[in-house]
Protein backbone atom coordinates (compact mmCIF):
# COMPACT_ATOMS: atom_id res chain seq x y z
CA UNK A 1 0.00 0.00 0.00
CA UNK A 2 1.21 3.50 -0.21
CA UNK A 3 1.58 6.43 2.48
CA UNK A 4 -1.12 8.49 0.77
CA UNK A 5 -3.64 7.32 3.79
CA UNK A 6 -1.73 8.86 6.16
CA UNK A 7 -2.34 12.42 4.60
CA UNK A 8 -5.84 13.27 5.08
CA UNK A 9 -6.28 15.04 2.76
CA UNK A 10 -4.00 14.38 -0.26
CA UNK A 11 -6.26 11.40 -1.55
CA UNK A 12 -9.48 13.36 -2.12
CA UNK A 13 -7.34 15.68 -4.60
CA UNK A 14 -7.85 13.30 -7.59
CA UNK A 15 -11.82 12.75 -6.61
CA UNK A 16 -11.85 16.69 -6.63
CA UNK A 17 -9.77 17.53 -9.66
CA UNK A 18 -12.05 14.74 -11.40
CA UNK A 19 -15.65 16.46 -9.73
CA UNK A 20 -14.39 19.37 -10.97
CA UNK A 21 -13.62 18.38 -14.44
CA UNK A 22 -16.94 16.42 -14.41
CA UNK A 23 -18.67 19.78 -13.37
CA UNK A 24 -16.97 21.61 -16.30
CA UNK A 25 -18.52 19.09 -18.66
CA UNK A 26 -22.09 19.03 -16.90
CA UNK A 27 -22.39 22.48 -17.44
CA UNK A 28 -20.94 22.63 -21.43
CA UNK A 29 -23.60 20.32 -21.92
CA UNK A 30 -26.32 21.79 -20.16
CA UNK A 31 -25.82 24.99 -21.62
CA UNK A 32 -25.43 23.37 -25.35
CA UNK A 33 -28.40 22.15 -25.20
CA UNK A 34 -30.50 25.14 -23.96
CA UNK A 35 -28.06 28.12 -25.82
CA UNK A 36 -28.15 28.15 -29.62
CA UNK A 37 -24.44 28.74 -30.72
CA UNK A 38 -25.32 30.02 -33.55
CA UNK A 39 -27.29 32.82 -31.84
CA UNK A 40 -25.74 36.17 -32.46
CA UNK A 41 -27.31 39.16 -30.73
CA UNK A 42 -27.77 42.55 -33.16
CA UNK A 43 -26.17 44.94 -32.68
CA UNK A 44 -28.94 46.93 -34.19
CA UNK A 45 -31.62 46.60 -30.98
CA UNK A 46 -32.71 49.79 -30.36
CA UNK A 47 -31.39 51.94 -33.35
CA UNK A 48 -32.89 52.98 -36.05
CA UNK A 49 -33.50 50.72 -38.76
CA UNK A 50 -31.50 51.26 -41.64
CA UNK A 51 -32.77 53.46 -44.68
CA UNK A 52 -34.34 51.34 -47.51
CA UNK A 53 -36.39 51.69 -50.36
CA UNK A 54 -37.43 48.67 -52.54
CA UNK A 55 -40.02 47.32 -54.88
CA UNK A 56 -42.92 45.73 -54.25
CA UNK A 57 -42.75 42.08 -55.52
CA UNK A 58 -45.99 42.50 -56.80
CA UNK A 59 -45.85 46.09 -58.27
CA UNK A 60 -42.63 46.61 -59.37
CA UNK A 61 -42.89 49.84 -59.93
CA UNK A 62 -43.92 51.12 -56.70
CA UNK A 63 -41.93 51.07 -53.85
CA UNK A 64 -41.44 50.95 -50.02
CA UNK A 65 -39.19 52.70 -48.15
CA UNK A 66 -38.67 53.32 -44.56
CA UNK A 67 -40.16 56.84 -44.41
CA UNK A 68 -43.29 55.09 -46.10
CA UNK A 69 -43.62 52.99 -43.37
CA UNK A 70 -43.17 55.85 -40.43
CA UNK A 71 -45.97 55.44 -38.40
CA UNK A 72 -46.96 52.25 -37.76
CA UNK A 73 -44.98 49.64 -35.66
CA UNK A 74 -44.20 46.60 -38.65
CA UNK A 75 -43.21 42.99 -38.80
CA UNK A 76 -40.07 42.54 -41.65
CA UNK A 77 -39.29 38.90 -42.22
CA UNK A 78 -36.62 38.00 -44.12
CA UNK A 79 -37.31 35.17 -46.31
CA UNK A 80 -36.25 33.26 -49.55
CA UNK A 81 -37.85 31.11 -52.07
CA UNK A 82 -34.40 28.99 -51.39
CA UNK A 83 -34.44 29.08 -47.90
CA UNK A 84 -35.87 25.89 -46.24
CA UNK A 85 -36.11 26.64 -42.73
CA UNK A 86 -38.41 29.02 -44.52
CA UNK A 87 -40.98 26.44 -45.67
CA UNK A 88 -40.49 25.47 -42.16
CA UNK A 89 -41.25 28.85 -40.86
CA UNK A 90 -44.55 29.46 -43.51
CA UNK A 91 -47.14 27.96 -42.19
CA UNK A 92 -46.42 29.75 -38.30
CA UNK A 93 -46.72 33.13 -40.54
CA UNK A 94 -50.05 32.44 -42.28
CA UNK A 95 -51.89 31.19 -38.79
CA UNK A 96 -50.18 33.96 -37.04
CA UNK A 97 -50.31 37.03 -39.73
CA UNK A 98 -53.85 38.35 -38.58
CA UNK A 99 -53.05 38.01 -34.99
CA UNK A 100 -49.79 39.94 -34.93
CA UNK A 101 -51.94 42.98 -34.75
CA UNK A 102 -49.22 44.58 -36.73
CA UNK A 103 -48.69 44.46 -40.72
CA UNK A 104 -46.15 41.50 -41.62
CA UNK A 105 -43.91 42.77 -44.62
CA UNK A 106 -42.27 39.97 -46.25
CA UNK A 107 -38.50 41.08 -47.24
CA UNK A 108 -37.32 38.86 -50.22
CA UNK A 109 -34.04 38.08 -49.92
CA UNK A 110 -31.05 37.58 -52.31
CA UNK A 111 -33.77 36.36 -54.74
CA UNK A 112 -35.50 36.04 -58.15
CA UNK A 113 -38.88 37.82 -58.17
CA UNK A 114 -40.35 35.19 -60.37
CA UNK A 115 -38.98 32.57 -58.03
CA UNK A 116 -40.54 34.17 -54.75
CA UNK A 117 -43.96 34.35 -56.76
CA UNK A 118 -44.01 30.64 -57.87
CA UNK A 119 -42.89 29.71 -53.95
CA UNK A 120 -45.69 32.30 -52.53
CA UNK A 121 -48.13 30.93 -54.84
CA UNK A 122 -47.07 27.34 -54.11
CA UNK A 123 -47.43 27.67 -50.28
CA UNK A 124 -49.68 30.74 -50.19
CA UNK A 125 -48.71 34.26 -49.37
CA UNK A 126 -48.99 35.23 -45.36
CA UNK A 127 -47.53 38.52 -45.52
CA UNK A 128 -49.55 41.78 -46.40
CA UNK A 129 -46.41 43.55 -48.47
CA UNK A 130 -43.99 41.78 -49.74
CA UNK A 131 -40.83 43.93 -50.84
CA UNK A 132 -37.65 42.54 -53.23
CA UNK A 133 -34.20 43.03 -52.60
CA UNK A 134 -32.85 40.87 -55.29
CA UNK A 135 -29.25 42.35 -54.62
CA UNK A 136 -29.18 41.53 -51.17
CA UNK A 137 -27.56 45.34 -50.69
CA UNK A 138 -30.15 46.81 -48.46
CA UNK A 139 -29.94 43.24 -46.24
CA UNK A 140 -26.03 44.29 -45.61
CA UNK A 141 -27.09 47.03 -43.76
CA UNK A 142 -29.62 45.13 -41.67
CA UNK A 143 -27.23 42.67 -41.14
CA UNK A 144 -29.05 39.63 -42.53
CA UNK A 145 -26.73 36.70 -43.08
CA UNK A 146 -29.21 34.09 -43.09
CA UNK A 147 -33.09 33.38 -43.67
CA UNK A 148 -35.51 33.85 -42.30
CA UNK A 149 -35.12 36.17 -39.84
CA UNK A 150 -37.70 38.83 -38.55
CA UNK A 151 -37.45 42.34 -37.52
CA UNK A 152 -39.62 44.41 -34.91
CA UNK A 153 -39.68 47.63 -36.21
CA UNK A 154 -41.46 50.34 -34.38
CA UNK A 155 -43.55 53.80 -35.47
CA UNK A 156 -40.74 55.53 -35.03
CA UNK A 157 -38.47 53.53 -37.22
CA UNK A 158 -36.56 51.86 -34.62
CA UNK A 159 -35.50 47.93 -34.67
CA UNK A 160 -36.99 47.08 -31.43
CA UNK A 161 -36.64 43.41 -31.37
CA UNK A 162 -34.53 40.40 -34.17
CA UNK A 163 -35.23 36.66 -34.08
CA UNK A 164 -32.61 34.76 -36.17
CA UNK A 165 -34.15 31.67 -37.34
CA UNK A 166 -37.86 30.92 -37.90
CA UNK A 167 -40.41 31.99 -35.99
CA UNK A 168 -42.56 29.24 -33.79
CA UNK A 169 -45.95 29.56 -31.62
CA UNK A 170 -43.55 29.68 -28.49
CA UNK A 171 -40.96 32.47 -29.83
CA UNK A 172 -44.00 34.68 -31.06
CA UNK A 173 -45.99 33.95 -27.60
CA UNK A 174 -42.74 34.48 -25.20
CA UNK A 175 -40.70 37.37 -26.79
CA UNK A 176 -42.12 38.46 -29.97
CA UNK A 177 -46.29 39.23 -29.15
CA UNK A 178 -45.17 40.90 -25.60
CA UNK A 179 -43.04 43.14 -27.29
CA UNK A 180 -45.42 43.88 -30.02
CA UNK A 181 -48.34 44.32 -27.89
CA UNK A 182 -46.20 46.77 -25.78
CA UNK A 183 -45.54 49.17 -28.42
CA UNK A 184 -49.33 48.90 -29.45
CA UNK A 185 -50.33 50.10 -25.85
CA UNK A 186 -48.20 53.58 -26.87
CA UNK A 187 -44.97 52.06 -24.37
CA UNK A 188 -41.75 52.33 -25.11
CA UNK B 1 15.75 17.33 -63.04
CA UNK B 2 12.17 15.61 -62.61
CA UNK B 3 12.79 14.92 -58.79
CA UNK B 4 13.63 18.82 -59.01
CA UNK B 5 10.27 19.45 -60.49
CA UNK B 6 8.44 17.08 -58.28
CA UNK B 7 10.46 19.24 -55.45
CA UNK B 8 9.22 22.48 -56.42
CA UNK B 9 5.65 20.98 -56.55
CA UNK B 10 5.47 19.44 -53.37
CA UNK B 11 7.20 22.87 -52.21
CA UNK B 12 4.74 24.78 -53.40
CA UNK B 13 1.76 22.77 -52.46
CA UNK B 14 3.03 23.15 -48.78
CA UNK B 15 1.50 26.52 -49.24
CA UNK B 16 -1.63 25.80 -51.00
CA UNK B 17 -3.01 24.95 -47.42
CA UNK B 18 -3.60 29.42 -47.77
CA UNK B 19 -6.34 28.78 -50.76
CA UNK B 20 -8.93 31.16 -50.74
CA UNK B 21 -12.02 31.33 -52.53
CA UNK B 22 -11.51 32.97 -55.77
CA UNK B 23 -13.11 35.93 -56.70
CA UNK B 24 -12.41 37.57 -59.46
CA UNK B 25 -11.82 41.35 -57.98
CA UNK B 26 -9.82 43.83 -59.72
CA UNK B 27 -7.24 45.20 -57.34
CA UNK B 28 -4.99 48.06 -57.64
CA UNK B 29 -2.00 46.74 -56.43
CA UNK B 30 -0.54 43.50 -55.39
CA UNK B 31 -0.17 45.48 -51.77
CA UNK B 32 -3.80 46.15 -51.57
CA UNK B 33 -4.50 42.55 -52.64
CA UNK B 34 -2.52 41.16 -49.63
CA UNK B 35 -4.04 43.84 -47.62
CA UNK B 36 -7.61 42.89 -48.35
CA UNK B 37 -6.71 38.52 -47.76
CA UNK B 38 -4.72 39.92 -44.79
CA UNK B 39 -7.85 41.69 -43.78
CA UNK B 40 -10.68 38.78 -44.99
CA UNK B 41 -8.70 36.28 -43.41
CA UNK B 42 -9.75 38.03 -39.56
CA UNK B 43 -13.00 37.75 -40.21
CA UNK B 44 -15.81 35.22 -39.67
CA UNK B 45 -18.36 34.29 -42.47
CA UNK B 46 -20.86 33.89 -40.42
CA UNK B 47 -23.49 31.44 -41.89
CA UNK B 48 -20.41 29.21 -41.55
CA UNK B 49 -18.82 30.02 -38.36
CA UNK B 50 -15.79 28.12 -38.77
CA UNK B 51 -14.39 29.80 -42.00
CA UNK B 52 -13.19 32.95 -42.32
CA UNK B 53 -14.76 35.33 -45.15
CA UNK B 54 -11.37 34.61 -46.99
CA UNK B 55 -12.06 31.16 -47.21
CA UNK B 56 -15.53 30.76 -47.36
CA UNK B 57 -17.36 30.15 -50.92
CA UNK B 58 -20.69 30.96 -49.29
CA UNK B 59 -22.59 33.74 -51.18
CA UNK B 60 -22.55 35.31 -47.97
CA UNK B 61 -18.71 35.57 -47.89
CA UNK B 62 -19.04 36.14 -51.56
CA UNK B 63 -20.88 39.14 -50.97
CA UNK B 64 -19.30 40.92 -48.04
CA UNK B 65 -15.83 40.43 -49.97
CA UNK B 66 -17.17 42.39 -52.48
CA UNK B 67 -18.48 44.87 -50.20
CA UNK B 68 -15.59 45.23 -48.95
CA UNK B 69 -13.30 45.37 -52.22
CA UNK B 70 -15.39 48.73 -52.74
CA UNK B 71 -14.78 50.16 -49.54
CA UNK B 72 -11.10 49.67 -49.75
CA UNK B 73 -11.10 51.13 -53.34
CA UNK B 74 -13.29 54.25 -51.47
CA UNK B 75 -9.90 54.61 -49.38
CA UNK B 76 -11.24 53.32 -46.30
CA UNK B 77 -8.88 51.59 -43.31
CA UNK B 78 -8.84 48.28 -42.42
CA UNK B 79 -10.33 49.96 -38.93
CA UNK B 80 -12.99 52.10 -41.02
CA UNK B 81 -14.11 48.60 -42.86
CA UNK B 82 -13.84 46.74 -39.58
CA UNK B 83 -16.41 49.34 -37.78
CA UNK B 84 -18.65 49.12 -40.55
CA UNK B 85 -18.82 44.97 -40.09
CA UNK B 86 -19.68 45.32 -36.08
CA UNK B 87 -22.10 47.70 -36.49
CA UNK B 88 -24.40 45.27 -38.67
CA UNK B 89 -22.93 42.01 -37.41
CA UNK B 90 -21.32 42.59 -33.80
CA UNK B 91 -18.18 41.99 -32.95
CA UNK B 92 -19.08 38.12 -33.79
CA UNK B 93 -17.70 38.68 -36.94
CA UNK B 94 -14.30 39.68 -35.57
CA UNK B 95 -11.94 36.61 -34.85
CA UNK B 96 -9.98 38.74 -32.69
CA UNK B 97 -12.01 39.21 -29.67
CA UNK B 98 -12.37 43.11 -28.26
CA UNK B 99 -11.68 43.19 -24.83
CA UNK B 100 -15.17 43.68 -23.42
CA UNK B 101 -17.47 42.80 -20.43
CA UNK B 102 -18.73 39.55 -21.99
CA UNK B 103 -15.12 38.51 -22.85
CA UNK B 104 -13.02 39.36 -19.72
CA UNK B 105 -13.81 35.24 -19.14
CA UNK B 106 -12.38 34.58 -22.53
CA UNK B 107 -9.25 36.78 -21.86
CA UNK B 108 -8.61 35.99 -18.42
CA UNK B 109 -10.22 33.04 -17.50
CA UNK B 110 -6.81 30.51 -18.68
CA UNK B 111 -4.00 32.71 -16.84
CA UNK B 112 -6.20 32.41 -14.04
CA UNK B 113 -6.75 28.49 -14.41
CA UNK B 114 -2.95 28.42 -14.66
CA UNK B 115 -2.56 30.39 -11.61
CA UNK B 116 -4.78 28.41 -9.69
CA UNK B 117 -3.05 25.15 -10.89
CA UNK B 118 0.21 26.30 -10.49
CA UNK B 119 -0.40 27.32 -6.87
CA UNK B 120 -1.68 23.82 -6.52
CA UNK B 121 1.61 22.29 -7.61
CA UNK B 122 3.58 24.69 -5.40
CA UNK B 123 1.71 23.99 -2.06
CA UNK B 124 1.46 20.19 -3.34
CA UNK B 125 5.52 20.33 -3.95
CA UNK B 126 6.61 21.94 -0.54
CA UNK B 127 4.21 19.58 1.78
CA UNK B 128 6.26 16.93 -0.13
CA UNK B 129 9.31 18.26 0.28
CA UNK B 130 8.72 18.57 4.24
CA UNK B 131 8.50 15.08 5.60
CA UNK B 132 11.59 12.67 6.21
CA UNK B 133 12.67 12.42 1.88
CA UNK B 134 13.03 8.76 2.28
CA UNK B 135 9.23 7.67 2.18
CA UNK B 136 7.92 10.26 0.20
CA UNK B 137 10.22 9.28 -2.57
CA UNK B 138 10.06 5.55 -2.12
CA UNK B 139 6.28 5.50 -2.70
CA UNK B 140 6.19 8.76 -4.87
CA UNK B 141 2.42 9.52 -6.03
CA UNK B 142 0.40 7.29 -7.52
CA UNK B 143 -1.91 10.21 -9.90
Amino acid sequence: MNDVAGKPFGRFVPLAVFAVLVAFFVVGLVWNQSHDASFVPSPLINKPAPAFNLPLLKQPAQSVSKASMLGQAYLLNVFASWCFACADEHPTLMAYRDRFGIPLIGYDYRDKPADALAWLGRHGDPYHEVITDESGITALDFGVYGAPETYLIDAKGIIRYKHIGPLTPAVIAKELQPRIDALERGGK
Amino acid sequence: MKRFAAALLAFSLTFSINAFAIDPLPFQSNAQRLRFQHLTSELRCMVCQDESLLASNADFAKQLRRQIFEQMQQGKSDKEIKHWLVARYSTFILYDPPLAPSTIALWFGTPAIFLVGAGVVIVLLRRRARPADTIAEESGEDW
